[in-house]
């Protein structure tokens, strides 16, 4: 069912201080990489809630990237530190919700690595082509599906008894 | 019209005609009602308006088995309780007791009498909801009273509204009880592996000791309602020992090493329609006697004996059918551990001619008689020097691989079976659920009560009520018994002609409208 | 005399504790039964699926509906209910988040019924026969509602106003909010009948709670002895405190186990599981990525620990490479 035309989509969250300068290091040295990352820039990668990991999923993105400091290097001095424990687990977390690892990545990148930001975004964006579309959006569709054709008739006959509901159990006498 | 056509049209006018006449002959009691959960009854007419079959179906299911998987096994007390907010504490209880199994750990003696006193506690608020509020009323009240009157509003009209105090205010003080060792009334979480988590401080004891000693009074004062309202009454014992109600089928509980009867612990004891004994095994056994049928029209499994294999909703020589709870309890056992239950046991048994009891509805006097035992029990453990101990955990080193977990929830025998990596997350999960054990029994009894009171079509009021008394002797949980989530379905027994046109609706009269 | 308003009570895919919560309001239930017209409450009076039927569009006041819903004859109610009242209300875990049924959707449902029917060590069924929406047998014809292939929250299948948490809710929860209702004091549509407090506020071991959490390791509850008096975090002890709403008051914490997050998140709070994995996660004592990994070991299960009760209203909803089974005759 995946589109040949279908591109993944990423979202990044970048760190202000080293990924983001990376980031802007790699433009401006004219370095090409795919264009499928959407940037959000953060001021530290430890303000990364995994909230926003998970929304970016549900609402469509086919993978996250997130990009902070070196261990040791962050600007604040522990924000990535809380960064990698909580992509640890959040990682087993998405394992056992069936979501591939490669689709959600950590990586350090500093500001002067623009280079590693185009390695990086373009693996990326090959490893999640190959993994296919994520699609959350579609999947819940798919699966309130079962619902649909129940919540429509709930509607039509609204104020008439129950003969014209149409049911999966043909003979279930209710009152 | 062509040949071609005619042959068609007969084809079609036959189906149809058959399709109509097996309408015609159907009655549904949807849904039924005074019980934990709930079900629908479909009884099928024959052509002369008696009964062909009757079945009694759960349609629910959750599947606490499979999504317990992965689960750390200390969670399981905490988890299989919500299979059913009636019963939590024996769901909590028999997985923790799995987790000591599993644990291979033995609380110290301290944190086996507190959770035998909230065990004990718990079965003697449950017992009394069922006989006051559930069950009872076709009792207390009678199965020929007026639909308004047969709840527990009636129950206190006959018994007086002191006495309908006090059975809200017991169940509270009761609940409060568990309230204090567990958190919470609705799913404690006092269980541990190799102990509880919380005691009892000295200063707290005094007014559980009242409490207990109210509590005896109480089991003691309802076994005389029962005998004021019920066994003084010829045509209820007559009712209770009619053969619309009984079962010759084999029977199943726990016994302590004297064979009496115990909610908490002990071996599992099966006995025959004669009363012989026919296994005695301890929990970890119980796949070797234990076994589930499935049937295509409900989502509950039906468990029999699994040595001598499915023979269908049979009693007699060849059954494989046991039952469990109350009566299959004091059927098993060779008395009970208290002094007035014992009592109120030889009365029981010398009144009803002997053992082993098959009458269904012998099981409301039996869930008396455990009431007393309970309280007897509760008294027991409050004065035990022991219960303000401070010793309650003993913490676990073994290597978890399998435990089983079994106890007598106020509905009969309940197993809980985990299997666990080496890290404890369960790998396997396996739960028979009390009701399960008397789903084919109670299936029979619907069956045999319908047919023995449909009669050529004439279905009556009456009729309802009676057919339901049979389940409701067995106080079932049907959550429970599919691990299921009970829906909720209104309660009414259509009949239908052959052309589907309703003739009459009969409306499930249990109405529980507050005073 | 004007009539007295309409309050219902209806239960789903539930357990039944959220019934028994109703009843233990106990002597205080006596109150409410005099305000009010209990035109249903299947666990204690007759209920007509008919009656309800019948009764004009939103003449019910309120209905309290507790369970999840899983199969298509409980979204029936739903919509059925909703259409009804003129406040439906999500009444307990199962209804406002999915509750533990809601576990379930980490698993197919074709997983479920194969090992309930099939494989289940102690099920004999060479046939393999399964429960069936419909079934024949020598002309008789018996149904079973259908079973949905996911766990859904009420407000996943009708509209919701109002939300009572807990597993249960608490007397006090349950008293509050009923009393708000009748008084006509509601807060806006779509609010938590709840405080919009994290738990740790309304536990009595707060003041130990350490300012600077840092666990060295985490500790599962049977491991160690458990001090009735210090904050379990304190302990090492995984508790869901920090990223639930309070109203409880702690009981759990109370009987000397942690919190496992029955009530759901504080209006702040999209997804409670992410939320207390970020807390707990970001507070480990680690400086390297090996230390790190070892001590969230210790925590085995983040889903069944996190999302408790809480997975089929979480962003994720189920695990996300499950089929979706047609409904069909025979399961």
């Amino acid at each position: 069912m995946s589109d040949a035309n279908w591109q993944p989509r990423i979202v990044a969250f970048f760190c202000n201080w080293c990924t983001y300068t990376a980031a802007d290091l790699a433009g401006v040295s004219r370095l090409k990489y795919a264009p499928n990352v959407r940037v959000i820039r953060l001021m530290c990668s430890g303000r990364v809630d995994p909230q926003f990991i998970l929304d970016a999923l549900a609402k469509g993105a086919d993978g996250v990237l997130i990009g902070g400091c070196h261990l040791g290097d962050c600007h604040y001095g522990e924000g990535n530190y809380k960064t990698v424990r909580r992509f640890q687990m959040l990682q087993r977390l998405l394992r056992d919700m069936g979501i591939e690892d490669q689709r959600v990545r950590l990586e350090w990148i500093s500001a002067s690595e623009g280079e590693r930001v185009k390695t990086v975004i373009n693996d990326m964006v090959e490893q999640v082509r190959a993994l296919g579309p994520l699609n959350l959006p579609q999947r819940r569709q798919d699966w309130d599906c079962e619902m649909t054709h129940l919540a429509e008739s709930a509607g039509e006959s609204a104020g008439e008894s129950e003969a014209a509901e149409p049911r999966a159990e043909p003979e279930a006498a209710h009152a | 019209m062509n040949p071609e056509t005619t042959k068609v049209w007969n084809q079609a006018a036959s189906r149809a005609t058959a399709a109509a006449a097996a309408h015609q002959r159907r009655v549904t009691i949807d849904p039924i009602t005074r019980l934990e959960g709930h079900g629908k009854i479909d009884i099928f007419l024959d052509d002369q308006g008696d009964v062909e079959r009757a079945y009694l179906q759960v349609p629910e299911l959750r599947g606490f088995e499979v999504f317990s998987l992965g689960r750390p096994a200390e969670e399981m007390p905490q988890i299989t309780s919500r299979i059913c907010g009636v019963c939590p504490t024996a769901h909590h209880m028999a997985a923790t007791k799995a987790l000591d199994d599993l644990y291979q750990v033995e609380p110290p003696p301290a944190a086996r009498k507190i959770r035998e006193l909230v065990y004990n506690t718990f079965v003697m608020e449950d017992h009394a909801l069922h006989v006051y509020i559930l069950g009872g009323p076709d009792f207390i009240v009678g199965p020929q009273a007026p639909p308004e009157k047969r709840n527990v509003v009636g129950v206190i009209e006959k018994v007086g509204v002191e006495v309908g105090k006090k059975v809200i205010s017991m169940r509270r003080r009761l609940r409060e009880l568990i309230a204090y060792f567990g958190g919470k009334v609705i799913h404690p979480v006092l269980g541990l592996p190799g102990g509880v988590s919380k005691g009892l401080k000295p200063e707290d004891l005094p007014p559980f000791k009242e409490l207990a000693k109210d509590t005896l009074d109480f089991a003691l004062f309802t076994l005389q309602v029962f005998h004021d309202i019920v066994l003084k009454n010829p045509d209820y014992v007559k009712l209770i020992a009619s053969d619309t109600y009984t079962h010759r089928t084999y029977y199943m509980g726990l016994v302590d090493a004297q064979n009496r009867v115990n909610f908490y612990d002990g071996l599992l004891r099966v006995v025959d329609a004669t009363g012989k004994e026919f296994a005695k095994f301890p929990a970890r056994q119980y796949r070797d006697f234990v076994a589930e049928h499935v049937e295509p029209w409900s989502y509950v499994k039906f468990c029999f004996l699994k040595p001598l294999g499915w023979h269908g909703f049979e009693e007699g020589p060849h059954s494989s059918v046991y039952a469990v709870a109350p009566l299959a309890r004091l059927n098993v056992a060779e008395g009970m551990a208290t002094p007035q239950a014992q009592k109120a046991c030889e009365e029981f048994f010398s009144t009803l001619g002997g053992k082993p009891v098959h009458h269904t509805l012998a099981n409301h006097w039996a869930r008396v008689i455990e009431m007393i035992y309970a309280a007897e029990r509760i008294v027991e453990l409050i004065n035990d020097p022991e219960i303000t101990s401070t010793n309650l955990r003993v913490i676990p080193s073994a290597k978890p691989v399998a435990g089983v977990g079994v106890v007598e929830a106020p509905r009969g025998t309940l197993f809980h079976h985990f299997e666990t990596d080496a890290q404890g997350l369960v790998t396997k999960a396996n739960l028979i659920v009390a009701t399960q054990n008397n789903a084919a029994r109670i299936a029979m009894s619907v069956e045999k009560a319908a047919k023995g009171l449909i009669k050529k079509g004439n279905v009556t009021e009456g009729l309802l009520n009676m057919v339901e008394m049979a389940f409701r002797a067995y106080d079932p949980c049907f959550g429970c018994a599919t691990h299921s989530l009970p829906g909720h379905l209104p309660l009414c027994v259509s009949i239908y002609d052959r052309r589907r046109n309703l003739l009459r609706q009969l409306v499930q009269p249990a109405s529980l409208k507050p005073a | 005399m004007p009539d007295k308003p309409k309050i219902g009570f209806y239960w789903c895919a539930s357990c039944g504790g959220c019934e028994e919560a109703v009843v233990d309001l106990a002597e205080d239930i006596l109150g409410v039964v005099e305000a009010v017209d209990i035109i249903f409450w299947p666990v204690a009076m007759d209920f007509k699926k008919k009656h309800v039927e019948t009764m004009p569009d939103k003449s019910i006041v309120a209905t309290l509906l507790n369970g999840a819903i899983r199969t298509s004859e409980q979204e029936e109610m739903a919509h059925l209910l909703r259409r009804k009242s003129q406040y439906l209300i999500a009444y307990g875990a199962c209804a406002q988040l999915g509750g533990i049924p809601g576990l379930a959707n980490q698993f197919s449902r074709e997983q479920l019924l194969r090992y309930v029917y099939e494989e289940a060590p102690t099920v004999v069924n060479e046939a393999r026969t399964r429960p069936q929406t419909s079934f024949q047998n020598n002309g008789h014809t018996v149904a079973l509602p259908d079973f949905r292939n996911v766990v859904r929250a009420l407000d996943q299948v009708v509209e919701v106003d109002f939300y009572i948490p807990g597993c249960p809710p608490t007397p006090k929860i349950t008293r509050a909010a009923i009393g708000a209702l009748l008084e006509g004091k509601l807060p806006p549509k779509g609010s938590v009948l709840a405080p919009d407090v994290a738990l740790c506020e309304q536990c009595a071991r707060k003041a130990s709670k350490p300012d600077d959490l840092s666990f060295k390791e985490f500790k599962r509850p049977h491991q160690v002895a458990l001090d009735a008096n210090l904050c379990l975090l304190a302990q090492g002890i995984v508790c869901m405190g920090p990223a639930t709403r309070g109203g409880c008051e702690a009981v759990c914490p109370a009987g000397n186990m942690p919190c496992s997050g029955c009530f759901g998140p504080t209006s702040r709070v999209r997804d409670q599981g992410a939320k207390i994995l970020s807390s707990l996660c970001s507070n480990i004592a680690a400086k390297d990525e090996k230390e790190s990994r070892d001590i969230l070991a210790g925590i085995p299960d983040p889903v069944g620990t996190f999302y408790r009760y809480g997975l089929a209203k979480s962003l994720l909803r189920r695990k996300v490479n499950l089929p979706v089974e047609a409904a069909q005759k025979a399961l």
